[in-house]
């Protein structure tokens, strides 16, 4: 199963330690770990479900595009990376 | 007896106690230390604390405390209805999300635990149930003018100031940058624009005087006498004595009409405090003199007071909400961009410097 690692940064502010969960697309698994940490949403994705304009997920070490349905394809060994983007300040 | 006011900085949110005389105060308590504090509120109907924080890369948040600072437990936030389409993933990407917390009021005496919030982009919004839920006030949001709005500082309209009447809850008068003054008078089932009078000089001239594009900074009404109202507004300041159905411009305040605070005395409608600044970009003291206004007489006249404030050459703005009066009238405090932070205890005729070393000040708030 893809694992799912979240920056250190957040976790000061929200629970989210690292997971690995089901799921074939960037979406698809950051939606299982919301599933069981529905708060941590919020601080990943905006009102609309987008990732947040000032954040970044990179797959296996690959920033993804996909920034509004996240359908990039992960495979069973990858590492979906949850990260601030410098954007931000 | 001594006061206590709650003080939301880019940094963290910071609580200062006074001594008897009000002329000296400490800092008590911090909280979020490191992350922005948009807006505070210390609910007097049941001494509930509330602190909106911008995360920045983490999005808007809010936080409430049941025991006065000691504890904060994360409640929910604001959101925007979404118009997500997962069927033809055709979604529209200019969709709304909460921006920034940029108001929140307590909605009245007689509503326990109900609050109201304005955000940027321009969504006023409402909880039963002490912050825990919201929802957007739709009839608001749907109103057909609110295309026209624009950002006023930031990419997008918001809604900064909210006067809930105390004679009647149902009655609300908001203040939008850039949208103009809206009223409700039927707790937000329907909504109507009250800033005939207002002027914006920058726009071009057939525009200038459009209620629905007119920039209030800052909207105040007294609590004794709801239906005077006060504006900071881009152009200058405003005053109404008509519960906002007009306003007057008031002209040649010296040494300037600019600026983004005002706070009205709780039971004297005719005395207010502004803290000016060079017109439109610039956003300094007029020559670097940093002073604050007061008029008495409803806005005929205007003093300049500097009494403790900087004699050297300052560059301090204070935002929108950097200024409150305390509930006697005699008590105000005022954070600046600069990170100082001043009170008196004799409506300005005195200032005491309580600290230098600040983050940038958005807010303050007497514990009243």
């Amino acid at each position: 199963m893809p694992r799912v690692v979240f920056t250190e940064n957040l976790n000061r502010h929200v629970n989210c330690p690292t997971q690995q969960v089901k799921g074939n697309t960037v979406r698809e698994a950051l939606d299982a770990v919301f599933a069981q940490n529905v708060t941590l949403r919020g601080y990943v994705l905006d009102d609309q479900g987008r990732l947040r304009k000032h954040m970044l997920v990179a797959v296996d070490g690959n920033i993804i595009h996909d920034r509004d349905a996240m359908s990039d394809v992960v495979k069973e060994t990858s590492e979906i990376y949850v990260a601030q983007a410098l954007s931000g300040g | 007896m001594s006061l206590t006011a709650l003080v939301a900085t880019r940094k963290g949110l910071f609580t200062f106690t006074s001594t008897d005389d009000h002329t000296q105060w400490t800092m008590t308590s911090s909280a979020f230390l490191g992350v922005s504090v948009s807006m505070v509120l210390a609910d007097h109907r049941d001494n509930r604390w509330y602190a909106a924080l911008n995360h920045g890369h983490f999005g808007v948040k809010l936080h409430r405390s049941d025991d006065q600072g000691t504890s904060w437990q994360e409640i929910g936030t604001p959101h925007y209805p979404s118009t997500r389409n997962d069927d033809d993933n055709n979604n529209d990407n200019d969709a709304d999300s909460t921006d920034l917390i940029w108001t929140l009021e307590a909605a009245g005496n007689d509503r326990p635990g109900v609050l109201w919030a304005g955000t940027i982009p321009g969504g006023l919004f409402y909880s039963d149930d002490c912050g825990d839920s919201w929802q957007l006030n739709a009839s608001l949001w749907e109103r057909e003018e609110r295309s026209q709005w624009m950002g006023g500082g930031y990419d997008k309209p918001g809604i900064h100031s909210i006067c809930v009447d105390p004679r009647d809850s149902n009655h609300l008068t908001l203040g939008v940058s850039c949208g103009g003054v809206w009223a409700s008078a039927d707790g937000g089932v329907s909504w109507a624009n009250k800033a005939k009078g207002m002027r914006a000089a920058f726009m071009p001239p057939e525009k200038q005087f459009d209620p629905n594009i007119q920039d209030p900074h800052r909207v105040v009404n007294c609590a004794a006498s709801p239906d005077v109202f006060w504006a900071q507004h881009h152009n200058g300041i405003f005053h109404s004595r008509d519960d906002a159905q007009t306003w007057q411009e008031i002209e040649n305040v010296a040494p300037s009409g600019f600026g983004f605070a005002v706070a009205v005395h709780p039971n004297d409608p005719n005395l207010a405090w502004f803290v000016p600044g060079v017109k439109d970009e610039c956003r300094i003291p007029v020559e670097a003199q940093f002073v604050v206004t007061r008029t008495r007489d409803g806005g005929n006249t205007y003093e300049i007071l500097k009494a403790g404030l900087p004699t050297e050459q300052a560059y301090d703005l204070v935002y929108r909400h950097g200024l409150d009066v305390d509930a006697s009238g005699d008590c105000l405090l005022m954070g600046s961009t600069t990170g100082n932070l001043w009170a008196t205890a004799d409506q300005g005729d005195q200032w005491h410097c309580i600290s230098n070393y600040l983050p940038p000040v958005y807010c303050v708030r007497f514990i009243k």
